[in-house]
């Protein structure tokens, strides 16, 4: 097995939304029993094949770095951080669905991660005040997840989801929203398992193609195309099936 | 006469329960949701009815209003703060706790009502072993609480002022700061990104392996529960068992990255703490500091003094200072007319900062130690101490006050023991000031140690 390709991808949020639990199940496809204060930052990798299903399947390491800490930490606390925004490739930002402040501080989050080139001066841009010139002009992708769906009743839901909308949109990205102790909603084949993957192939490409041009105009339509083709089949048949290609990138 | 004294006192307590109310929203709970209102309403209550009691006192200098409405204040307003620090905060506190748990939440109020009499069994023990009362009083009197809240409530105080004494000549003087260069922290920051690098390699390894092992159709099942562990022993798929060694290599590299990472961070607050020291405040800081440990020192001496000799002062300084600018150096001065305005001053500043103090402590505390699970409880255990240091203030604030202030506290309060209360500040203050020294000293000594290491 020779070495695969790798992303970073930074998870952002306020201590305490979901991350930690997030990142374990994107990774190991199973629910963390034991959820502990994140101290610094943990990381997990989840091997993902870009453009599956297509002959220019390839194989990557995704890093999803979890940043841990709050918005308004100590400014000791925030220069450490900044080592981990080295390189970054994607942000993934976390909110939790029942908390509206760990939503508006999503803002302040982006660009700490964003802004880490500029020196830190300790004014931080307000919720009202944020640019959306900055996240129009940021080629790094963004994906917005809320957690704890399960915990929204039902009546409140649509102005829940109506509010998260716009949160997304804001940052030109896409959103999904779950219950991070219940695998079936990033079952594969569903919209946010879709999503998901989309948003990992746009990092890799973003990372990997952008300079090499236009490989991107025929694949996407080939992939969506087989997705709608094959909906909610299993992972075994896709994996058992097919031949694993070959590893080396040249 | 009457109506207009109510008036006003109604209308400050609405001042300082709005004061509380802006404190909780704006500094406490400026990172989180307020969604239990019910605990803003508790603190804000609470601090409302503390400063009453500093302002009754500031009312007796000053011989403000009517003096048979302010004893009734002072009653009703000791009976309220009593009723919420003994009945209602120990409640929600344990109501709280036992909602945070997913298991006990169907009988919520059962558990909950549990605590708070385990609480005042507690309570109530912590008055046996101490001298506080003379025996001719009821049981469910207000001596007898107030006596047991003055004792944690000066327990507290002490704790606090021992460690507050220590630190602050600690923090403001730069004789301590340890030398840190960009180096230092340039070169922490290397062995942390390693670290990461090795546990993202056998994360990826993990990942690998997990995912073939999913092709051939194994499971990778941690063992859980008993028959689990068993069945582990006996029958195990190659692939899990590797799975399992790479994965405490990882649980140890972790647990370094969480060192690396604690470390920089303090390196970086002291390169901060540094950098403020060149500045003017910085140096004014400084200079602060070397008086305040001079201070510290004296405060120690005078503590000995008092336990070893086994004497408790019986006049205020006010009119220990009178007495010696009378007698020893001459000068004449109605003594009347500025006592009462000296202690005013006096126990203006002594109430103002010491307030003061508390909420900033009170902050960082909070910071440091609030989740967005238990900030509910932390912010009503805030609340309790508040009440209680407030409480115990006004007990030995009366020790700063002249003769004939001092009345209306003891009318009020009853009588308890005041002397011992003053004795026991001492011992815990003792206690706390040389054990903070204890600990810092051990703190200073075992970090550079950790950076010469390579």
């Amino acid at each position: 097995m020779a070495s695969l390709d790798r992303v970073k991808v930074l998870v952002l949020g306020d201590s305490g939304v979901g991350k930690s639990s997030l990142v374990h199940l994107l990774c190991q496809n199973q629910v963390l029993g034991n959820p502990s204060w994140t101290v610094g930052c943990s990381v997990d990798v989840r091997v993902h094949d870009y453009k599956e299903g297509t002959p220019e399947e390839k194989t990557y390491y995704i890093e999803l770095w979890d940043v841990g800490g709050s918005v308004g930490s100590a400014s000791s606390v925030k220069s450490t951080r900044a080592v981990f925004y080295n390189s970054v490739n994607g942000i993934i930002l976390v909110h939790d669905l029942t908390n509206k402040k760990s939503s508006q501080n999503l803002y302040r989050w982006s660009l700490e991660a964003l802004n880490r080139d500029l020196v830190p001066t300790g004014v931080l841009v307000t919720n009202g005040d944020y640019d959306r010139e900055q996240f129009a002009d940021n080629q790094i992708p963004l994906l917005v997840i809320g957690t704890k769906l399960d915990q929204i009743h039902e009546g409140k839901r649509h102005e829940v989801l109506t509010r998260t909308a716009f949160l997304a949109e804001d940052f030109n990205a896409e959103e999904i929203n779950l219950d991070c102790t219940n695998p079936r909603y990033l079952a594969a084949g569903s919209s946010n398992a879709v999503k998901l993957s989309r948003f990992f192939d746009k990092v890799i490409e973003k990372r990997y193609f952008l300079r090499e041009g236009n490989q991107m105009t025929l694949s996407p339509i080939c992939w969506q195309m087989f997705s709608i083709w094959i909906p909610g089949f299993p992972d075994r048949k896709r994996f058992g099936g097919g031949t694993l290609k070959s590893l080396h990138y040249d | 006469m009457t109506y207009i004294d109510n008036s006003i006192f109604f209308l400050l307590q609405i001042l300082f329960f709005g004061f509380g109310w802006l404190f909780f929203m704006r500094q406490l709970f400026k990172d989180y949701e307020v969604r239990q209102y019910v605990v803003q309403v508790i603190f804000s209550v609470t601090f409302a009815f503390s400063c009453t009691m500093f302002e009754l006192i500031i009312f007796e200098i000053l011989k403000v209003l009517n003096s048979s409405s302010r004893y009734f204040h002072w009653k009703m307003n000791l009976c309220v703060i009593l009723l919420i620090l003994v009945f209602m905060v120990p409640f929600y506190i344990g109501y709280f706790i036992v909602s945070n748990i997913r298991l006990l939440h169907r009988q919520r109020l059962l558990f909950s009502c549990l605590l708070w009499l385990t609480f005042m069994y507690f309570f109530w023990k912590l008055g046996d072993p101490f001298p506080i009362l003379s025996p001719k009083h009821g049981i469910l009197s207000i001596e007898q609480l107030i006596s047991r809240v003055g004792v944690i409530g000066v327990t507290l105080m002490a704790l606090l002022s021992g460690f507050g004494a220590v630190n602050c000549p600690y923090t403001y003087m730069s004789y301590f700061l340890r030398n840190v260069t960009d180096a230092d922290i340039l070169a922490l920051e290397r062995r942390l990104l390693q670290t990461m690098d090795m546990i993202i390699s056998k994360k990826k390894r993990m990942a690998m392996t997990r995912r073939t092992m999913f092709q051939k159709g194994e499971v990778h099942n941690k063992p859980s529960g008993f028959w689990g562990m068993i069945k582990s022993v006996t029958t195990s798929a190659p692939g899990s068992e590797n799975l399992t060694l790479i994965q405490q290599e990882v649980d140890a590299l972790e647990e370094l990255s969480r060192q690396l990472f604690l470390e920089t961070a303090d390196l970086y607050a002291t390169k901060e703490r540094i950098e403020y020291s060149k500045t003017f405040k910085g140096k004014y800081f400084n200079f602060l500091g070397y008086f305040f440990s001079i201070y510290c020192v004296w405060k120690i001496f005078m503590a000995t003094i008092n336990i070893v000799f086994d004497r408790v002062g019986k006049t205020d300084p006010v009119t220990r200072g009178i007495e010696i600018t009378v007698n020893y150096l001459g000068i004449q001065f109605d003594v009347k007319f500025w006592s009462q305005h000296i202690s005013f001053i006096l126990v203006g500043i002594i109430i103002v900062t010491s307030i003061r103090g508390l909420l900033i402590t009170l902050t960082k505390f909070f910071y440091a130690i609030s989740s967005s699970k238990s900030s509910n409880v932390i912010v009503l255990l805030l609340a309790q101490i508040m009440g209680m240091y407030f409480v115990s203030s006004v007990l030995l604030i009366r020790m700063s006050m002249p003769l004939e202030y001092r009345t209306i506290i003891t009318e009020v309060l009853g009588e308890l023991q005041f002397n011992f209360y003053h004795r026991w500040f001492d011992v815990i203050f003792l206690v706390s000031a040389l054990s903070s020294i204890l600990f810092l000293y051990l703190a200073h000594k075992q970090a550079p140690e950790k950076h010469m290491a390579p």
